[in-house]
């Protein structure tokens, strides 16, 4: 044990079957039980194998350490070249040939093929290809010898032709994994004095890594091999060129572990052999066939599937146990979709009968197995080439390659889920978008001069479409006519607030606040339908405004047009605001607004750190802005504020946009989030809410401007959600002042109205692109509030 | 503690109704904020429930991360499910399912 002296060959070789045997991938310490198994194939009488085991110290520790591991091996060596066992013969006999490993459990594997086949149909296909290799298989067994190799290679070129045909050459005695080792030394093994592994060997590696599989496979045949394993091992005995099936997990881990082996020399033979990796588990054309007429037993129609309990019934046939069905099954249904097609059954059937050869099954599906799906196969591929490496005993080199490729795979699925929520959230805002057209229909008939019907897609949303009819009704004709110079100056600004999420959300809320009235945008309309929706309810006559609606459309698409300018560059659409503008309408426009501007102003100082600064502004804008006819001021001033709200739009908008990602569970909880914020928002500021709709409506301009300082306040807040909910708060105060605000210059704010109403169409999309930063916000909120509702009566407690 | 979480589940399922419709509304949220634990719930179309404890120490955990690793936890368990040979009931033994829910556990860890 102490001073233990391998050779180049032993040293290589010996590192092989350590890294066979450690699969866990320590390095350290060699599996109790893969070495035992590797005794076993030692073909040691067992006192004997006990006898090395303690003398190499492993008995002593528990464990076998690489050192107790080469020094078993050695002593294997030893007991095979019939030299007594002593703990002198490690380093006193020279010219020990390597130890032979011959795989036992091939007999093991054999009697499940046997038994498996036996239950198949198709046995009579195996036994067919049965026969053959044993008889190969046999015949070289006691062969260690150059011309065993030869003839070895030469039935392995055979081999090619009959993949049934077991390589005759079986490799005696040498362990498939042992293999590797030969491999190594490859040309100096023939030369050696080893015992016919060594030669055995060197072929293999030179012959390539599938014939060395092979090889593995056939040692553990070397006695009666079974026959259906040999049928598959034969495939791998065949040279690499050979399309042979190589069911070989022990070839796969030698190769895998020659990858692992360092060796200079076995780099080449390690890089031929990884090569080489699908080959092992390529389906030869036999076993092809013999799958397909399986398959058609089972499913007629090759181009069909076969459903999930026939094939379950099938492969509970093999006998195998449940627990490796159900992964053979993970790994062949690729599509996961229950029922196997040809290539994923031909996939499990090859699984199954390398199992019963005792192949163990890969972590990942290897690539030639892999079903030729177009859309999968990048994915599949790049996780299947170090799947196929990542054998379950492979040493630790495969086991690194298959980890990339598979969180590759893993991650790609979270984000194709992150990506389909943002796509949900997209699908969310052109719904918006719908309801709000929803909202321009609706609105058209009640108003005729408006005449606007946007074809904005408006969402079906039951709680927007709600809230958006309660706009209608309330805003009728005052939205139309607000809507023309709405949509001038919100298309602006829906633009410059998308760039800024936070001003995003307020254009969306105070095109909401108009949209009611027009369609401008439909995710707007909805935040403004959460706003009317508010708004009805403060102003609780909203619908009744409808009816009057024409004679103060003018002002207030007057006003409206340029509180709805304001509002949008705000993008604070607070449901609130927009429920208070709503609310307003039918009442003189100017006198809700200053009420609501105040109303909003408290209100968002509640909502939001920012919305602070923003009440401070807005009541200056109020008094700037003249009310309702000034749609050039208006425009001027939304203009300006849009250019100042884009540069904060633009740094809010990368901030919105993370948010979105949370947008299809938002998108639910948007609908809630509105509500549970115009809850909040009254909560919050309930006075304020009030206000809004009790106060006479403030002047139009007012709130608009206000709103629209507000998110040029808002802007610089780093909060999103503060300044979001404020922007919304700022939206909605200044809302539900802008309709009151407009509807005296009807006919003329009409024409300049039905021009607006086109950029109000740009501005619905750019609003809806805010809503949905609003949606995120909003659900942020929400979820930070649900959490805060749930740790308050914890509070209590 | 878990059964206590259960319970809150049940609570909330039959609180929402028929509401159960929507993806969205399968997270149930935050149920039951422990002094060392929160538990997050989440179920399923076939009222399948996931809960997931955490250690409150572990304060960086959005709620977006959650919905998240909800989701991939659902969806890793369909594919669990789609495998004809497994049972329903059984534990879950799946290698792909138990890589999933290691990664997860070890990205927010």
């Amino acid at each position: 044990m102490e001073g233990l002296t391998l050779s180049d060959a032993e040293q290589k070789y010996y590192s092989d079957l350590f890294s066979y045997c450690d699969i866990e991938s320590t390095k350290k310490v060699a599996a109790n039980g893969r070495v035992l198994e590797l005794f076993r194939a030692a073909q040691l009488p067992n006192d004997v194998v006990l006898q090395i085991m303690e003398l190499c110290g492993a008995t002593r520790l528990g464990y076998f350490g690489r050192s107790q591991f080469y020094i078993a091996l050695k002593l294997v060596a030893v007991a095979q070249s019939g030299f007594p066992l002593r703990v002198e013969s490690i380093n006193t006999v020279k010219d020990l040939p390597l130890p032979r490993f011959v795989a036992s459990k091939n007999e093991q594997e054999s009697r499940h093929a046997a038994s498996y086949s036996s239950d198949s149909e198709n046995q009579g296909s195996y036994s067919g290809v049965i026969p053959p290799p044993p008889g190969r298989g046999q015949v070289k067994k006691g062969s260690v010898s150059h011309d065993t190799v030869q003839p070895r290679t030469s039935t392995d070129q055979q081999e090619p032709a009959s993949p049934v045909v077991s390589p005759q050459q079986s490799p005696p005695t040498s362990p498939h994994t042992w293999r590797k080792h030969s491999r190594h030394p490859s040309g100096g093994n023939s030369e050696r004095p080893l015992a016919g592994p060594g030669p055995f060997w060197s072929p293999f590696g030179e012959a390539q890594s599938g014939s060395a599989a092979a090889d593995a496979v056939w040692s553990g045949h070397s006695p009666p091999p079974p026959p259906p394993q040999e049928t598959w091992v034969s495939f791998a005995d065949t040279p690499p060129t050979s399309t042979l099936l190589t069911m070989h997990p022990a070839s796969v881990q030698d190769q895998t572990t020659v990858r692992t082996v360092a060796s200079a020399t076995t780099a080449n033979e390690i890089r031929r052999q990884s090569s080489s990796y699908d080959d092992p588990w390529k389906i030869t054309d036999e076993q092809r066939q013999y799958y397909v007429n399986q398959f058609k037993t089972i499913q007629p129609d090759l181009n069909g599937f076969i459903p999930g309990s026939a094939a379950k019934e099938f492969f509970t046939k093999s006998k195998l146990p449940i627990l490796e069905l159900s992964h053979i099954w993970e790994l062949s249904d690729f599509d996961k979709d229950g029922a196997l097609t040809l290539d994923e059954f031909c996939a499990a059937f090859h699984l199954v009968v390398a199992r019963k050869n005792g192949y163990d099954l890969p972590e990942k599906l290897p690539e030639s197995l892999m079903p030729k799906l177009i859309d999968l196969e990048d994915s599949a591929d790049v996780g299947d080439q170090p799947g196929e490496v990542g054998y379950s005993g492979s040493p630790a080199e495969a086991p690194p390659s298959k980890s990339p490729s598979m969180p590759s795979l893993n991650q790609t699925w979270p984000e194709l889920n992150q990506s389909s929520e943002q796509w949900e959230t997209f699908s969310e805002r052109s719904s918006s978008s719908q309801t709000l057209t929803q909202f321009d229909s609706n609105i058209a008939p009640a108003d005729p001069d408006t005449a606007i019907v946007h074809p904005v897609p408006i969402r079906m949303t039951p709680s927007k479409i709600h809230m958006q009819e309660m706009e209608l009704k309330r805003t009728g004709s005052d939205h139309t006519n607000p809507t023309s110079p709405l949509l001038v100056k919100p298309s602006d600004l829906s633009e410059e607030s998308k760039i800024n999420s936070s001003v995003k959300f307020a254009s969306g809320n105070t095109v909401d606040g108009y949209s009611s009235s027009d369609s401008f945008t439909s995710d707007p309309e909805q935040i403004g339908n959460n706003v009317t929706h508010q708004r009805s309810h403060s102003g609780t006559s909203p619908d009744n405004t409808a009816p009057p609606p024409p004679p103060p459309r003018p002002q207030p698409s007057h006003s409206r047009s340029s509180s709805l300018d304001m509002n949008r560059t705000f993008a604070v659409t607070t449901g609130q605001q927009q429920a208070g503008v709503v609310a307003h309408p039918p009442a003189v426009p100017p006198r809700p607004q200053p009420s609501q501007a105040p109303g909003p102003v408290v209100h968002r100082p509640v909502d939001a750190d920012g919305l602070i600064t923003h009440t401070s502004t807005s009541p200056q804008q109020i008094p700037e802005q003249p009310n309702f006819a000034d749609f050039s001021q208006f425009e001027v001033f939304a203009a300006s504020n849009v250019n100042e709200e884009q540069d904060d739009e633009a740094e809010k908008h990368p901030e919105v946009l993370p948010v979105e990602k949370a947008s299809d569970s938002a998108s639910s909880l948007r609908v809630a989030k509105t509500d549970s914020k115009i809850e909040e928002k009254t909560a919050a500021s309930v006075p304020a809410n009030v206000s809004k709709g009790t106060t006479p409506l403030a002047p139009p301009p007012k709130p608009v401007r206000r709103r629209l300082k507000s998110e040029d306040e808002l802007k610089p807040e780093v909060d999103e959600h503060t300044q979001k909910t404020g922007v919304l708060a700022a939206v909605l105060a200044s809302q539900p002042s802008i309709p009151r605000s407009v509807g005296k210059d009807k006919k003329a704010i009409q024409a300049s109205i039905r021009r607006n109403k086109e950029t109000n169409t740009v501005l619905a999309r750019l609003n809806s692109e805010l809503q949905q930063q609003l949606k995120d916000v909003l659900e942020e909120r929400i979820s930070l509030e649900v959490q805060l509702e749930q740790l308050r009566p914890f509070s209590h407690l | 503690m878990v059964h206590t979480s259960l319970d809150v589940v049940d609570e909330k399922i039959s609180a929402m109704g028929k509401a159960l419709v929507d993806q969205r509304e399968l997270y149930l949220g935050l149920l039951y904020p422990t002094e060392d634990h929160k538990v997050y719930g989440y179920v399923t179309n076939s009222k399948v429930k996931f809960v997931m404890v955490v250690d409150s120490s572990n304060t960086a955990l959005r709620d977006n991360e959650i919905r998240s690793m909800f989701r991939k936890l659902h969806s890793s368990y369909t594919d669990v499910m789609c495998n004809p040979f497994y049972n329903p009931g059984d534990r879950i033994q799946s290698r792909a399912f138990d890589s999933m829910v290691t990664s997860m556990m070890v990205q927010v860890c």
